[in-house]
């Protein structure tokens, strides 16, 4: 470690920062797997002593009640697995579940290379996908100019969206934070305006529900019509590359990652703070617009309803902390998230437990990979990787 | 903003010769007292509507004192805040109104909203006092979080967890209230709430996890577990829903004021609770050895050391203190309220709050102006649909937040938090 400056890094070197692998790689994923098994064991212990019936039948015959348990929550486990790895069409659905996790979590892992947490992945979903939306049902054009006319527009609204938090940031010290939340609850409240007013709303509906998109606005699906997966997927791992040029090959991603890492540096290097903080929100807006664009034109019905964000945004900061914040690792980190989704909503369809377990299995990942000391110690384990998120935020200075 | 000191966290300002931040604001302060003149005259004054009169109603039918009402023509009303507006305005830009800023700027908006107000009730009644009631009523759980924040970051420790901690508590209110009463069920609540706050203190005391991070786990734990167990305990025996509720308590005399009777003194224990909690911790932060050893922790932590405080063991009191009050504020949403759990059901009341702390300048009293200011766009929100304006309600919904982000945006000055906040204390 002579050469901070990146002049003589070999290339595995390089690598191995780029992506967070390479020579320990054993010891980079031992974290992160014993994380998952444990807040996967937790989350069964969680499904044992929720069910009332089963918990009332402790006192008559425990020996039922056990066998109960046993059964629900290896019922669960089951329904979860073949719901998401199971069969062609489950990998399916993990794909199609992970598309827009793994752009909102690029998202808001380009905020935080950059020093700047972006919560409101959420709000600039709904903008994005509403300017999409809008697009998408206005203009009437073929395939080839339509959709990535949408996707510039979901772009465009996402990152303005996320850009006014980061002026905000830059020029008042408002923190990000509390801004970006906020934002949320705007969008969504400007979302539900919108789609009861003339210019969104289906003819001859009452409720918010948009006219659909065109035909031509909608994204093909990779393996035919039997499997949901579209090329928004394709447009994910394509993001990730982008993302991972951007960062790591381009130099306003190390101007980004500098601001990052040390603000004050990266003044009195001449790099414009201001213009830096803009930009990397409205980059990370972007991002989120486009799985905004996903919720749109990616599924059925293909049109825009309250509910299109679906709480992306929010499970987009755990995804990006498991991914530690690499493009790589992000989608990695999509991909187990899809598939708990995937498999979250068989569970929640064959044995009835609610999917919001898997938000409970994500919250205790991230505490899991934030905290690895707490790991280590559970399981008498030692790693040399183990710095956990250290601090990736500043306070609310400015 | 009658100097021009370089402020020393500002390195730009040293290069450039440039209008401090102070002057900026001054400035801007002007063309929005202007602004908003202009607003009020040509929506409020010369609206058609406005020719008729709007009547205020600050009596309530089962009041002591009957038939109090105020009736005013909204348009004259409206044409006399513009020209004080614009009054503001200019004096604002002349001469600037040094320390009274902020006086100047909430008075502004006080008269802006009583045009508004007369605008939307012209030809109508309205309940102001309704109104003023609703205001306090969802003050309380913005100020409980905005004390609980206030307590976390006093000793430097940055709680974004509050949502968290104030929806497990409503949460456990309602089902602890179900099965064992109100009064355990407030136990719960509050217990709940200091339990999240241990777990954050653990968490960022002893292993260093990012404030913020740890934060936003709890409160992504704290929404995934209640909408589980909402969806697979409460949605399958409604019973566990049910709590029974803490009524309002009148307290003899005081209740028969007009207008401040009902605000204050017909209400439940978590609005008296939250008022004592005020004067309490307000006492406590800055007249006692308790208050001064906090807030040495947060402003300096080393020295705070050096003269035999233990940081760590203030930090983790406070926060883990902090979370009953949290869980105070969150019980209120159920058991003094609706007494039924929702999903999601604090819906930013936390955030809301942590923006009235910084509004309040981390400190109590100012905490609960914040929160009133917050509670009265909510009560606003809730009361002018009777009336029916133009506006839609979805942008009188947006209102809480919007002017959380005006707030934190430093509109009312910049507020300075506690030198230490956000960083981890690291003994050498």
């Amino acid at each position: 470690m002579t050469d901070n400056n990146g002049g003589n890094l070999t290339r595995n070197e390089a690598y191995r920062r780029a992506t967070g692998l390479g020579s320990s790689l054993r010891s980079a994923l031992l974290v992160p797997t014993l994380a998952l098994i444990t807040a996967l064991l937790i989350g069964g212990l969680i499904i044992a002593v929720t069910d009332v019936d089963v918990l009332r039948l402790w006192g008559d015959d425990p020996g039922e009640a056990f066998s109960q348990t046993i059964d629900s929550v290896w019922g669960a486990y089951v329904a979860l697995f073949e719901g998401s790895v199971g069969s062609t069409q489950a990998l399916s659905e993990t794909l199609f579940a992970a598309t827009p996790l793994i752009l909102a979590g690029l998202a808001v892992a380009v905020g935080f290379q950059a020093g700047l947490f972006n919560i409101g992945a959420e709000g600039q979903i709904v903008i994005g996908g509403m300017t999409a939306l809008y697009i998408g049902f206005t203009v009437d054009a073929p395939a080839i100019v339509l959709i990535p006319l949408c996707l510039i527009g979901a772009i465009l609204g996402g990152g303005i969206w996320a850009g006014i938090a980061g002026l905000l940031r830059a020029k008042t010290g408002a923190h990000e934070v509390i801004t970006t939340i906020m934002l949320n609850f705007i969008a969504l409240f400007l979302a539900q305006w919108l789609l009861k007013s003339t210019l969104f709303q289906q003819t001859g509906r009452s409720d918010p529900i948009s006219k659909p998109i065109n035909e031509s606005a909608q994204f093909p699906q990779i393996f035919g019509s039997d499997y949901r997966v579209t090329i928004g997927f394709l447009l994910a791992l394509g993001a990730a590359a982008g993302v991972h040029w951007l960062m790591y090959r381009s130099s306003v991603g190390f101007e980004f990652r500098t601001v990052g890492s040390n603000a004050e540096a990266a003044r009195y290097a001449g790099m414009n703070v201001v213009w830096l903080t803009v930009a990397v929100m409205a980059t990370s807006g972007a991002l989120a617009g486009l799985a905004g664009a996903n919720q749109i034109m990616g599924l059925p019905p293909y049109q825009g309803s309250t509910a299109f964000s679906a709480g992306i945004g929010f499970d987009a900061i755990a995804l990006a902390l498991l991914g530690r914040s690499r493009p790589a690792g992000v989608v990695w980190a999509g991909l187990l998230f899809g598939a708990l989704t995937a498999g979250g909503r068989q569970m929640q369809g064959v044995e009835r437990i609610p999917i919001d377990l898997v938000e409970i299995i994500q919250a205790l990942i991230i505490v899991f990979i934030a905290a690895p000391a707490l790991i280590k110690a559970l399981y008498h384990v030692s790693s040399a990787d183990g710095e956990g998120t250290g601090q990736i935020t500043s306070g609310w200075k400015a | 903003m009658t100097t021009n000191v370089v402020e020393p966290d500002s390195p730009t300002d040293a290069v450039k010769v440039r209008a401090t931040p102070e002057e900026r604001r001054a400035r801007i302060l002007g063309f929005i007292y202007f602004g908003l003149a202009a607003f009020v005259l040509y929506f409020f004054a010369l609206d058609e509507s406005s020719s008729q009169d709007a009547t205020f109603r600050l009596s309530l039918p089962r009041d002591r004192f009957q038939d109090l009402e105020l009736t005013f023509n909204p348009r004259l009303v409206a044409i006399v805040v513009a020209v004080i507006l614009a009054v503001l305005g200019v004096v604002q830009l002349t001469r600037g109104f040094g320390r009274w800023a902020n006086a100047v700027l909430g008075s502004a908006m006080l008269l802006f909203i009583v045009a508004f107000l007369g605008w939307a009730a012209a030809g109508n009644a309205f309940s102001l006092v309704g109104m003023l009631t609703a205001m306090v009523v969802l003050s309380v759980p913005v100020t409980a979080g905005g004390l609980t924040g206030l307590m976390c970051e006093r000793v430097a420790v940055i709680n974004i967890g509050i949502e968290g901690q104030l929806l497990t508590a409503a949460f456990v209110a309602t089902i602890v209230g179900s099965i064992a009463g109100e009064w355990i069920g407030l136990f719960g609540a509050m217990l709940s709430g200091a339990i999240l706050g241990a777990v954050l203190a653990v968490l960022v005391i002893k292993y260093h996890v990012d404030q913020i991070i740890a934060g936003v786990v709890i409160n992504i734990f704290a929404l995934g577990m209640t909408s589980f167990l909402s969806t697979r305990v409460l949605g399958t025996n409604p019973e566990y829903n049910a709590p029974g509720r803490f009524e309002a308590v009148s307290i003899p005399i005081l209740e028969d004021i007009p207008v401040i009777g009902n605000m204050l003194f017909r209400n439940n224990i978590f609005l008296y609770g939250t008022l004592v909690l005020v004067v309490l911790l307000h006492i406590g932060l800055f007249h006692t050895r308790w208050g001064l050893r906090s807030r040495a922790v947060g402003e300096h932590p080393k020295a705070a050391d050096t003269v035999g405080i233990d940081v760590y063991r203030m930090r983790y009191l406070n926060v883990t203190a902090a979370g009953l009050i949290a869980g105070f504020g969150g019980a209120a949403l159920t058991l003094g309220s609706t007494g039924r759990f929702e999903e999601n059901m604090t819906a930013g009341v936390g955030y809301i709050g942590l923006a009235a702390m910084i509004f309040g300048r981390w400190r109590p009293f100012g905490v609960l102006g914040a929160a009133l200011v917050f509670g009265f766009a909510r009560g606003l929100q809730q009361k002018l649909g009777i009336l029916g304006t133009p506006i839609p309600s979805e942008f009188l919904s947006m209102a809480p937040y919007i002017l959380t982000i005006i707030v934190v945006a430093g509109l009312v000055g910049q507020a300075r938090p506690p030198a230490a906040d956000g960083q981890p204390y690291i003994k050498d």
